[in-house]
């Protein structure tokens, strides 16, 4: 790994990503809308938007994330751009941390537009730090990038590459709290709801949520997540082939 | 000095469950251009890909400046150009080379040297994806030649080209190779046979010929290159 190429492809993308405003609107305000759109549904029962409003802030930027980096390696596969990177001194690390870069930045002013309008527009009522629930909607912004890195590593097309956000986001979403508190999961889903990434992002808002700070709590679940988005780029990294046939 | 840039001895490549490179076995001289002439689907690109250290199974010996092809060192002493422009078409060329440069380690100063080397000083600030076709594998080339690499493996380089830049970039290839490079440029046009120091005629996964273009005319009793190729394959028809 290079500093100097990490950065250099992260700088790359936010260059591309400038040019492309459609994109750059809909990393931004998507999630915003999509929170406005789920209080609106329920403003005749606040005490639901209360209860949903803090796990949204966790599933619709990580989703977002993910759908736009899923595709990103495999673009780069079909311009033949990455084949010419793999013949020059850039590590495969290098490569997904440039991407993983680029989009945290992208996820920090998505969750500070998304954090701030729940707060003060929608009234989302929490017990915790506005900031904390704004770091948290960061990482899970992150989270669904590195998830997105990993899944366009393990892709061989771009056709098989957008296939993966039902396959592996959807079962998340079902599972992570959101619909049915995870206590109340049966058993074996229940088990397997505590290996999903996206748990420990919506655990960490509702700990946030909640008035449990990083020290007491919610610290855990967040350390859980950040452990996710490391494994999700290693594996990744481990994935992606110099040599394709 | 090294005598040999790249030398190759019974390379074998296998995609899927199909054989596409058979026993391949070549030199290529230090400072020399060399010719990869062959029809499209012949192997060209998978050779191509086995020296840069991108083709997957390969079997047999391919070294290249010194090393195992694909080796870590390799990295960065190896000019690529692959057969569709490589570069972002969503920046400018200028944008495209000072990314490449900074993945490399090369001054920015080198990517004005290598805009000028391609002709394509005029549209530096132009987005890639506005350029016409040649404009952009032009870009690709000129991605290529930043810091001055010593071995440049080019995927048909000048498809597409009006003559006049053609030749001018085949001045170019000369004038780098005389500068200590080594070149492979291949290519499905026969007449860019008599611009190359050497040529390698490839033929469904097999090498027919590795000669000097002067000598396989003389050896095909032929003044006309296509048909020293056909020659070529008919006496190997016959041998059989």
């Amino acid at each position: 790994m290079t500093p100097r190429v990490t950065f250099a492809v992260a700088a790359r993308v936010l260059a591309q990503l400038r040019r492309d405003h459609r994109t750059v609107a809909m990393l931004i305000l998507l999630p915003a809308l999509l929170v406005s759109l789920m209080w609106w549904m329920f403003t005749d029962s606040p005490m639901v938007f209360d209860r949903v409003g803090g796990p949204l802030l966790a599933v619709f930027p990580s989703i977002i994330m993910f759908v736009v980096t899923s595709v990103a390696t495999l673009r780069e596969r079909s311009s033949g751009t990455l084949s010419r990177l793999f013949t020059m001194p850039m590590g495969k690390l290098d490569f997904l941390l440039g991407y993983a870069l680029a989009f945290a930045l992208i996820a920090v002013v998505q969750a500070l537009v998304v954090v701030s309008i729940a707060l003060y527009l929608l009234d989302l009522d929490i017990q915790g730090a506005a900031w904390q629930l704004g770091v948290v909607a960061v990482l899970d912004g992150v989270l669904g990038t590195a998830l997105g890195l990993f899944a366009s590593a393990f892709a061989a097309t771009e056709f098989q590459a957008v296939q993966m956000m039902p396959a592996v986001m959807i079962p998340q979403i079902l599972l992570c709290g959101l619909l049915v508190p995870r206590d109340q999961l049966p058993t074996v889903l229940h088990a397997l709801s505590d290996v999903l990434p996206l748990s420990y992002a919506v655990d960490a808002v509702i700990g946030v949520a909640n008035g449990n700070g990083f020290t007491t709590g919610t610290g855990g679940d967040t350390l859980v997540v950040l452990g996710f988005i490391l494994a999700a780029l290693g594996l990744g990294a481990a994935t992606l082939k110099r040599r394709t046939a | 000095m090294m005598k040999n840039a790249v030398s190759c001895r019974d390379v074998v490549v296998v995609r899927g469950d199909r054989e596409v490179l058979h026993g391949v076995g070549f030199d290529l001289r230090a400072g020399s251009v060399t010719g990869l002439l062959g029809p499209s689907g012949c192997g060209k690109t998978t050779l191509i890909r086995a020296i840069v250290g991108l083709q997957a199974r390969v079997t047999g010996d391919v070294s290249v400046l010194g090393l195992p092809a694909g080796a870590p060192k390799l990295r960065g002493r190896i000019g690529y150009v692959t057969q569709e422009p490589s570069v972002y078409g969503d920046l400018t060329v200028t944008e495209n080379l000072r990314f490449f440069a900074a993945v490399l380690g090369v001054p920015s100063s080198d990517v004005e040297r290598v805009v000028e080397a391609v002709d394509l000083t005029s549209h530096a600030d132009a987005r890639v994806d506005q350029l016409s076709g040649g404009q952009r594998s032009r870009a690709s080339l000129a991605a290529a030649l930043l810091g001055s690499p010593e071995l440049l493996v080019l995927d048909e380089p000048t498809v597409g080209l009006d003559p006049v830049l053609r030749r001018d970039l085949w001045n170019l290839f000369h004038q780098l190779a005389d500068a200590g490079a080594t070149l492979l440029v291949s290519s499905h046009v026969m007449d860019e046979a008599s611009r190359c120091d050497r040529l390698l005629l490839m033929r469904d996964g097999e090498l027919l010929a590795d000669d000097t273009p002067q000598d396989l005319l003389l050896s095909a009793g032929t003044s006309d290159i296509e048909q020293a190729f056909l020659t070529l394959i008919d006496r190997k028809a016959g041998a059989r």
